[in-house]
């Protein structure tokens, strides 16, 4: 006879996971709001409780970074909570802090309601067809989607919890709340929204597609050493039990999936079409955070879970890493919108980080102070979020009648009619291309020496040669704005916008600059991050 | 005043200024309502740079001319790479930085008209901010600082060549200009993150340059590492075959600019060449030499032959440069005494004849409206002081004796001839095509009949003659006293050599003059 075990109460550290659970919470009190608070109230309850929530839980982040305990070894700091499904360490409070600094950012480009005239950039009412008199009802009454404000903490709590996962299954979880949300933030553009529906279907289609490959693989991982858990999965590894051919489809399929997220080539197919018509703060926030968010998630899969199957995804990884910078940078050359130029860099940045992933080493090979691939690719991701939500929140600012113009010979001429926007977007382009003293250059520097370190020379090189194209075409928009005529009558408006998206933008600039004088305080702190805990 | 940051004070001054400029009212100066305001960002970017030369010449006095780094100024800048904010200056920094400071305020008062159609004080501006940029490149001793204010100054010169040029064409060449540079940085940002990996296996990743020169390389890495630098360097010179960057931006850019760009910016790919790859990686230097010194060659000699060929001035004067970056580069590569000391002058002379040449052609299109040569002729009756500086400074570029590029002219050559005599033979047919390149344009534009357009056409004036007039005076003056400067120069070469492991006596500045006398 068996015997039932008794139901034991899992441990839930609630200490070093209240942050997380906040974001849920204020998610799910954001659902009630909609539910119980009358119209005139939700924009104002909804804005201000998520930026309260999103600011507590970065302090709260701040505090728990400061007392993670040291793990036995001293190689991290960090514990395993939620009985070893979830990681929380030196990287997860690091990532958890750019999530939500960057969620900071994009609630304030959600809030800015100035640029449309006293009404959001998010659909009147999502569920009147394009074009019908249900939907100019809609735009006339002022109609807004406040719920934007919930799916968009539900997206933050998804994206906290994607790098901290320590199993399979919560990581699993974690991909689809994050998920989710953003595939209907995408449908949901006040201005030209049959494009923005058509982004959302393609968005969840492909995206319910990769998914499929992800749990594919997640149930041969398992089939191969018998648990979820990363450590666990590492010491089979270790012990090479079971049916290597299971672990290595296994390893890819997943990778599919996590590629697919983080919009590497050749699973980038998506990334113009749903940057394109997403509305613009949407796609500044999910450009910046799930890539975020996604890394975290993968540098946690392959180093720790498949750390010791180095030799056989760093290939793998090699390829993909140059596939992507050169397809991102050769595409991108031919783009004629502004919106799907930036996809495609955003692209090649991807390729950039994964130069930084490859450069794992075994501990013992690495001199004190050298600068550690972890710590190259979360620095990597600080410069990279904030240039990419604060280049989209400036295109959020041209417009003219009919909404944001992203056509770039529309820009033509931008320098002259508003020179301090066109200044702050040339400061972006050049910090996406890398130039010394913006941040886009010592993150580049960081992943470029981690690679180097780790004898990944021949991508350091394609990196190099590809950074030269994609200069190309950065600085092509330098030259529309500042040495181009506009045609006549097409001359670009910049609509001034309210203290949000101003205060979203300081905070790319700032970032911007300060990373790229003086990076040493933040590559600090991701060296202090230390490594992933098993 | 010996702990006083001299090259700090060098470098933020000129940048504050431009920064300051860039906040004054942005109208051209003219649409500007009075002559005061139109004239104001002129001033007080004149003012600048003299204040930035009167520094210089402080620093300068007290410039210890045995040699070694002086006033340096060492912090720790980013820990985790390992970078330092080090600046110093030996013979070679302190010359360098004696040329840019030189040549800047001349340059404001020979372009005083040129912005007057566009945004005025942001002309001015990137012209300061340039020469602090410039001012870091040459008194940085860490690696990775002096790889980003190298790219920095780039986006000065890309607004400078594209806001401000005179062709229509000038937004193309500016892109050109600044995709040739960029795609040479990056080959060198790989190189430059390859030196921190074998710095940080060797135990000690620091980027300064007395802690790297310390490394024992490997042959082959250093090899690698060698040819990213020389590729960056090579296009910034630039050197054959990755000169094409060249010909059109001087052809589009403004007599100023083309000066800030040939005669300083230019000497930052030979300055690197001396200071980073004959100083890192000698023993790749060596290995490199008669490939380099094949395409030096070839640059005095292509450059001479197309340049003959040209019509349009500027661009004429442009690729004359690339003729004289080859006896450069050759001067360097040789590795010996003569021609190391050959290429320091001669970096310092050529900023002095070129610069003369294009803003005497500057004055004379700005009259002319064009830059064709065919289109000119005697201009030398209507404007004699015009013809005449045109003249001097085209004979100094020549080579002519008693002018100052043929002192560091004939210390190359003596160089490439102690290297293999083909070599110098075939160098001094660059001299003989720089006569002809250098006669045939002032025969076609000076002489010949006067017609009407070109009668009525006014002088130089006084501005223009004193920008100008400095440049001629210096070049008579190192002509028959290249003294003071070797004596400066000396100590870098000794220290070079010794670094590539050449054993022989540094030119002794008796030789020079005495060869100058046979003549």
């Amino acid at each position: 006879m068996n015997e039932v075990p008794d139901f034991v109460k899992p441990s839930i550290e609630y200490a070093e996971l209240w942050p997380l659970l906040l974001i849920f919470g204020a998610a799910c009190a954001g659902v009630l709001v909609e539910a119980f608070l009358p119209r005139k109230l939700r924009y104002p309850v909804q804005a201000l409780m998520s930026i309260a929530a999103v600011v507590v839980a970065f302090v709260g982040v701040i505090l728990i970074a400061l007392d993670l305990p040291e793990i036995e070894d001293g190689a991290g700091r960090g514990i395993l909570a939620a009985e070893g499904a979830i990681a929380v360490d030196g990287p997860t409070v690091f990532l958890w802090g750019l999530i939500l600094a960057l969620a900071f950012a994009g609630i304030l480009l959600f809030a800015e309601r100035q640029l449309e005239g006293g009404v959001s950039a998010f659909a009147g009412q999502a569920a009147a067809i394009p074009g019908t008199e249900a939907e100019r009802q809609a735009s006339t009454r002022g109609l807004d989607h406040t719920e934007v404000f919930p799916l968009m903490l539900f997206a933050v709590g998804g994206m906290m919890l994607f790098p901290a996962s320590n199993d399979l299954l919560t990581l699993f979880v974690a991909l689809e709340v994050l998920s989710l949300p953003l595939y209907l933030l995408c449908g949901l553009a006040r201005r030209r929204r049959l494009l923005s529906q058509e982004a959302a279907l393609k968005y969840f289609l492909l995206g319910a597609f990769s998914s499929g490959f992800f749990l594919y693989g997640l149930a041969l991982v398992y089939g191969y050493a018998g648990t979820m858990d990363f450590g666990g999965i590492n010491d089979a590894i270790a012990n090479s039990t079971g049916n290597h051919a299971l672990l290595l489809t296994g390893i890819g399929l997943l990778s599919v999936g996590l590629l697919f997220k983080v919009g590497a080539a050749p699973f980038q197919a998506w990334t113009p079409d749903v940057y394109q018509g997403a509305p613009t703060a949407v796609t500044a926030f999910m450009a910046a955070a799930t890539k975020v968010a996604a890394f975290g998630a993968l540098l946690r899969l392959f180093y720790v879970a498949f750390g010791n199957e180095r030799w056989n995804w760093s290939p793998l990884l090699w390829a993909l890493a140059i596939l992507s910078m050169v397809v991102g940078v050769i595409l991108a050359v031919a783009q004629t919108d502004v919106k799907r130029m930036l996809a495609y860099s955003s692209v090649a940045h991807t390729g950039f980080l994964l130069t930084g992933v490859l450069g794992l080493r075994a501990t013992g090979d690495i001199t004190p102070g050298q600068i550690t691939s972890t710590q190259a690719v979360l620095f990597y991701l600080v410069t990279y979020g904030f240039l990419t939500i604060g280049s989209f929140a400036v295109v959020s600012l041209v417009r003219d009648a009919s909404g944001e113009v992203t056509n770039l010979k529309r820009w033509a001429g931008l320098g002259k009619e508003s020179p301090v926007v066109a200044g702050i977007f040339a400061l972006f382009l050049l910090g996406l291309a890398g130039i010394p003293l913006t941040s886009g250059f010592t993150g580049k520097w960081a992943v470029f020496s981690a690679a180097m370190s780790a004898g990944a020379w021949p991508v350091v090189v394609a990196a190099a040669l590809s950074s030269v194209v994609a200069a190309f075409f950065y600085i092509r928009v330098i030259v529309l704005m500042y040495f181009t005529e506009p045609a006549p009558g097409e001359a670009p408006a910049v609509t001034m916008p309210s203290v949000l998206t101003a205060t979203a933008i300081a905070m790319g600039v700032g970032v911007t600059v300060l990373l790229g004088v003086l990076p040493g305080p933040v590559l600090e702190m991701a060296a202090n991050a230390g490594e992933f805990i098993r | 005043m010996s702990d006083f940051p001299w090259l700090t004070t060098l470098i933020l001054l000129p940048i504050l200024g431009g920064v300051a400029l860039a906040f004054l009212p942005r109208t051209p100066a003219s649409e500007a309502s009075n002559q005061r305001s139109a004239e104001l960002p002129k001033q007080v970017a004149l003012s600048v740079s003299v204040l930035t030369l009167g520094v210089a010449v402080a620093m300068i006095l007290q410039y210890d001319a045995d040699g070694g780094m002086q006033f340096t100024e060492t912090h720790e800048w980013i820990k985790a790479f390992g970078a330092h904010y080090a600046l110093g200056v030996d013979g070679l920094g302190v010359t360098m930085v004696g040329l840019t400071t030189v040549l800047v305020p001349i340059v404001i008062l020979a372009s005083w008209p040129d912005a007057d159609d566009r945004p005025t004080n942001v002309f001015f501006a990137w012209v300061l901010i340039l020469e602090g940029l410039a001012l870091a490149v040459f008194t940085a001793t860490d690696v990775l600082l002096f790889y980003v204010v190298f790219e920095a100054t780039l986006i000065p010169a890309y607004f400078l060549v594209g806001g401000f040029g005179r062709g229509k064409e000038r937004s193309r060449a500016a892109v050109k200009f600044l995709i040739y540079m960029l795609a040479g940085g990056l080959i060198m940002l790989a190189s430059v993150v390859g030196l921190y990996a074998v710095a940080a296996d060797a135990g000690n990743p620091s980027y300064l340059i007395s802690d790297l020169s310390q490394l024992s390389l490997d042959t082959w890495t250093g090899r690698w590492l060698f040819v990213g630098f020389f590729i960056a360097f090579a296009i910034k010179c630039p050197l054959f075959p990755v000169h094409t960057w060249l010909a059109d931006t001087t052809a589009s850019a403004t007599p100023g600019t083309n000066v800030l760009l040939v005669c300083i910016l230019d000497k930052i790919g030979t300055y690197g060449m001396l200071r980073f790859c004959l100083e890192l990686f000698p023993e790749a230097s060596e290995w490199a030499t008669p490939l380099v010194v094949t395409l030096a060659v070839i640059s005095i000699i292509y450059g001479a032959l197309v340049a003959i060929g040209q019509d349009d001035m500027m661009r004429l004067i442009g690729l004359t440069s690339l003729s004289h970056f080859g006896f450069i580069v050759l001067g360097i590569f040789v590795l010996n005494s003569h021609g190391t000391a050959g290429a320091i002058l001669y970096m310092v002379n050529h900023g002095l004849a070129t610069t003369g040449l294009f803003l005497v052609a500057g004055y004379l299109v700005r009259r002319r409206g064009t830059a064709s040569i065919s289109a000119t002729t005697g201009v030398e009756k209507a404007a004699p002081i015009l013809a005449g500086l045109f003249l001097v400074s085209g004979l100094a570029t020549l080579g002519l004796p008693g002018l100052s590029p043929f002192v560091s002219e004939f210390l190359v050559l003596v160089g490439s001839f102690d290297y293999g005599w083909y070599v110098g033979a075939l160098a001094v047919t660059g001299i003989v095509l720089a006569a002809v390149y250098v006669l045939l344009m002032y025969q076609r534009t000076m002489t010949g009949p006067t017609p009407d357009d070109v009668a009525t056409m006014p002088d130089l004036s006084i501005r223009e003659i004193a920008a100008v007039g400095p440049v001629v005076v210096a070049m008579v003056l190192f002509g028959f006293f290249p003294q003071p400067l070797l004596d400066v120069i000396n100590p870098v070469v000794d220290q070079t050599m010794e670094r590539v492991g050449v054993v022989d006596p540094p030119p002794a500045v008796s030789d020079v003059p005495a060869e100058e006398a046979h003549k």
